[in-house]
């Protein structure tokens, strides 16, 4: 193989037709509230770790459902569990569940 | 005597007036262009949010018409004169008819899907709008695709002809995001195998039990919402379809391969409202319905005594105000006859 | 597909071209990297459609790279420009035609410029007349070489001596076309057929008995975007935009690769190269690759025009496979000989990329 002095830019966009759903489909199926996020990041506004870390819950548990698992395995260890997150979300998502869920999920199946 | 109004329109606009009009103790003549009445609500199945089928509110309004509405259909009008007596109406092949006031129902057209050519509507076989799918449910007809398979996944895209520079209608046609959640529901109940994914840029949940809707189609359905609006549709040479959009909640240009593509087409100002607005001497907004006397208070009213509107005329409208605007129409247009009378 | 839905948009987007006295203006490119292209235009203008094309050898390049690379200001390449409209009046010229896409693309924006804003045209005016003295007329009609081609198609097809159908099968070659960025995407109703669903090189494709290929990633950039490729780091994106588009059209067997622009054969042609140093990944058949080629390579060829006149030789991909589909004869032997039978050196094979030499 010949170097010609640059490599070929991997593709970063989120394929949805090769992407690995099993951990959405895990979440989804063990702590159902999640389906109800709307996104709206109130979550992500008051968690103590997202304001002094890279963490923001609610894009992590987006790309989980967008099956962009490699993404976001360290970010999600940064969870404390203080439950800040759940106290203001307005649909009632059990927030630290869906951590516990995602670790967990993770674990089983990598 | 009397009081003769005459209707233009026979959709649910027109009909709910026609009828509040005879309850109120006028004459009401309804003119309608097509071979029946009925509007774009009788090519409805279900109405939102509740789901409930259509065909009760057009029985409904049909019936509230009774025998005291003369109801006249494949009538076309060619112009209509103003004197200090009313308005005489000339029909095509037909007698002119008079009244002493008009109401101005003729509604709204859909959105042509095939100007935006990126989506490829009219080109790609799978690709369809709201009110198609909506016709299959109304039919009965089994959901597939063009070549007869059942889709294992449908995309519904919300926004299209709407909100949108390039064809020219900066507006929000109000109803389609609540369409969207509703036919979400409706694919995944015919088809509990298929996955339905639909992309918004809001979701514009604004009346009674929409956003209970919206829930219930996450919750219960598993209805998937993608924030990020369509950038273009290519076929696949099995025909399916691959959506470019931005994952706008991650930031990532995102890219899916579904079996359908559902476009919920917005309003437009419909041509014989533009047609007949012009005969009176009514003015539109920027946005191409037309302007009533008064945004608030006299929303029913317009600038030429004796011309009333109701319905989507003024714009985006759905069913429940519709009605109730065509009746504080009848309304108005019984106090300004009363006023005439008592001069 | 509904190529009726097509054709319903392809109505929406004609333009004017002109019929005949072409001022004819060059690609910095095109010659260096295809040479025989630009003179294979010519000859079918000359030879077969009797037309006058005129080139004056005083005008430069419109500055299109320069510009699009932040190299050159838009003040100095509209005076540029000013000046090769200059020489097209005084040749007595009034339709301006480009052999470069990126060309056609900067004439029409200054053009557009000047028509919204008088006052930029004026101040151009004087600037030409500071430096060089000159005075222009804007052209009367601006056209790209390939809606020349595409007006004179019926014509190309019936003094043609090949169609684009595969001998052996019977069935129309199967192709994908490829318009230059610059073509329709700023104007799309300066292109024919718009932007969406550009119909010049369909037409082209239509008339000569061939079958165009819609593929997901028609739309996308085929890398020669000159951000991209400019600096050597950054060519990483621009070969990864063209291995997007041939991972997107090889599930539908493409026989050839059709453009209208200097730069998208050129990198469509020799990133396959590339890609196959780099990664071993070839497409086509039998690791031959997509053979590229532009109008007037195409015209030239279903003319019955000797393939290494036109210049195919210099392609990377080989064309020969593509020439055997059709019929068209070929003398290997001569393949790598200057026009005055010398032999100017062959290339050597690359690893994976299947390659014709004379043995």
């Amino acid at each position: 193989m010949i170097n010609f002095g640059y490599k070929i830019m991997r593709d970063e966009s989120i394929d949805l037709d090769r992407n690995d759903m099993r951990i959405a489909e895990y979440l989804k199926l063990h702590e159902p509230s999640i389906k109800l996020c709307i996104g709206c990041g109130s979550c992500t506004a008051t968690c103590s770790t997202g304001h002094f870390t890279d963490f923001n819950i609610r894009q992590v548990h987006t790309f989980i459902r967008r099956g962009e698992i490699k993404r976001v395995k360290k970010e999600i260890q940064r969870c404390m569990f203080c439950g800040k997150c759940q106290l203001v979300c307005p649909r009632g998502v059990n927030l630290r569940n869906v951590i516990l869920t995602i670790n967990r999920a993770i674990e089983q199946i990598g | 005597m009397n009081d003769k109004v005459i209707v233009i329109g026979g959709g649910v606009a027109g009909m709910t007036a026609a009828g509040a009009l005879a309850d109120l103790g006028m004459e009401v003549l309804l003119l309608e262009k097509d071979t029946r009445t009925g509007g774009h609500v009788k090519n409805w199945d279900r109405l939102f949010p509740s789901r409930r089928p259509g065909r009760e509110v057009m029985d409904f309004v049909g019936k509230s018409m009774g025998s005291d509405v003369e109801q006249r259909c494949n009538v076309i009008v060619n112009s209509i004169i103003r004197s200090d007596d009313g308005f005489s109406v000339q029909l095509e092949n037909s007698e002119p008819v008079t009244a002493k006031s008009l109401v101005i129902a003729t509604g709204y057209e859909l959105f042509d899907a095939h100007k935006k050519e990126e989506y490829g509507y009219g080109i790609y076989d799978n690709v369809i709008t709201s009110a198609e799918l909506e016709n299959i449910f109304m039919e009965g007809k089994k959901l597939t695709t063009h070549d007869g398979k059942t889709p294992a996944r449908i995309a519904i895209i919300h926004c299209v002809g709407s909100r949108d520079e390039k064809v020219g209608n900066l507006y929000c046609s109000k109803v389609c995001c609540v369409t969207g959640v509703k036919q979400a529901i409706e694919i995944r109940e015919m088809l509990p195998g298929c996955e339905v994914t639909s992309f918004y840029m809001d979701l514009r949940m604004y009346d009674r039990n929409f956003e209970e809707l919206y829930y219930e189609a996450q919750q219960k359905w598993g209805v998937n919402f993608i924030r990020g609006r369509l950038s273009e549709c290519a076929e696949n040479p099995d025909h399916s379809l691959v959506l470019k959009t931005e994952d706008t909640l991650t930031g990532r240009p995102l890219k899916l391969t579904v079996d359908m593509v559902v476009l919920l087409v917005g309003f437009v100002p419909g041509a014989e409202t533009r047609r007949i607005a012009q005969m009176v001497g009514l003015q539109s907004g920027a946005d191409g319905f037309l302007l009533s006397a008064d945004e608030h208070i006299l929303d029913n009213s317009t600038t030429v005594p004796g011309v009333f509107l109701a319905g989507a005329v003024k714009g985006p409208a759905c069913i429940v105000n519709t009605i109730a605007d065509a009746r504080a129409t009848a309304l108005q247009v019984k106090t300004f006859l009363s006023s005439q009378n008592a001069v | 597909m509904k190529i009726d839905g097509k054709r319903n948009i392809w109505k929406d987007y004609q333009k004017e071209i002109a019929a005949d006295r072409y001022f004819y203006v060059r690609s910095c490119v095109r010659q260096n990297f295809f040479p025989g292209s630009e003179k294979t235009f010519l000859r079918i203008m000359k030879d077969e459609l009797h037309k006058d094309v005129f080139e004056n050898a005083a005008h430069t390049t419109c500055s299109g790279i320069g510009y699009h690379s932040d190299v050159v200001p838009f003040e100095t390449a509209m005076t540029m420009v000013a000046r090769q409209f200059s020489i097209m009046t005084e040749s007595g010229y009034e339709n301006f035609t480009t052999s470069c896409i990126t060309s056609f693309g900067l004439y029409s924006e200054i053009l557009e410029t000047w028509h919204h804003f008088p006052e930029v045209e004026e101040r151009i005016r004087q600037h030409l007349l500071k430096a060089t003295g000159r005075t222009f007329n804007k052209p009367a009609n601006l056209s790209h070489a390939s809606d020349v081609i595409f007006k004179f198609r019926k014509e190309i097809a019936a003094n043609g001596k090949y169609k684009l159908i595969n001998k052996n099968t019977g069935k129309p070659l199967r192709i994908v076309e490829h318009i230059g960025c610059h073509y329709s995407r700023m104007f799309p109703g300066k292109g024919i057929g718009g932007a969406e669903y550009p119909y010049v090189l369909v037409g082209m494709i239509e008339e000569w008995g061939g079958e165009v290929i819609d593929y997901p990633e028609r739309r996308h950039c085929c890398g020669f975007g000159f951000r991209q490729y400019l600096v050597q780091a950054n060519r990483g994106y621009s070969i990864a935009s063209t291995k997007k588009k041939f991972d997107s059209m090889a599930p539908y067997k493409p026989d050839f690769i059709l453009t209208n622009c200097p730069g998208c054969p050129m990198f469509l042609d020799r990133w396959q190269y590339a890609l196959s140093e780099m990664e071993g990944i070839t497409y086509g058949e039998n690791g031959h690759g997509i053979p590229v080629l532009t109008y007037e390579e195409l015209a030239g060829i279903i003319l019955g025009y000797d393939p290494w006149d036109i210049g195919l030789q210099v392609h990377q991909v080989p064309v020969e496979p593509l020439l055997d589909k059709i019929g068209i004869p070929y003398d290997t032997p001569r393949k790598f000989l200057t026009m005055d039978g010398k032999m100017m050196g062959q290339p050597n094979a690359p690893s994976n990329l299947k390659f014709y030499q004379h043995e």
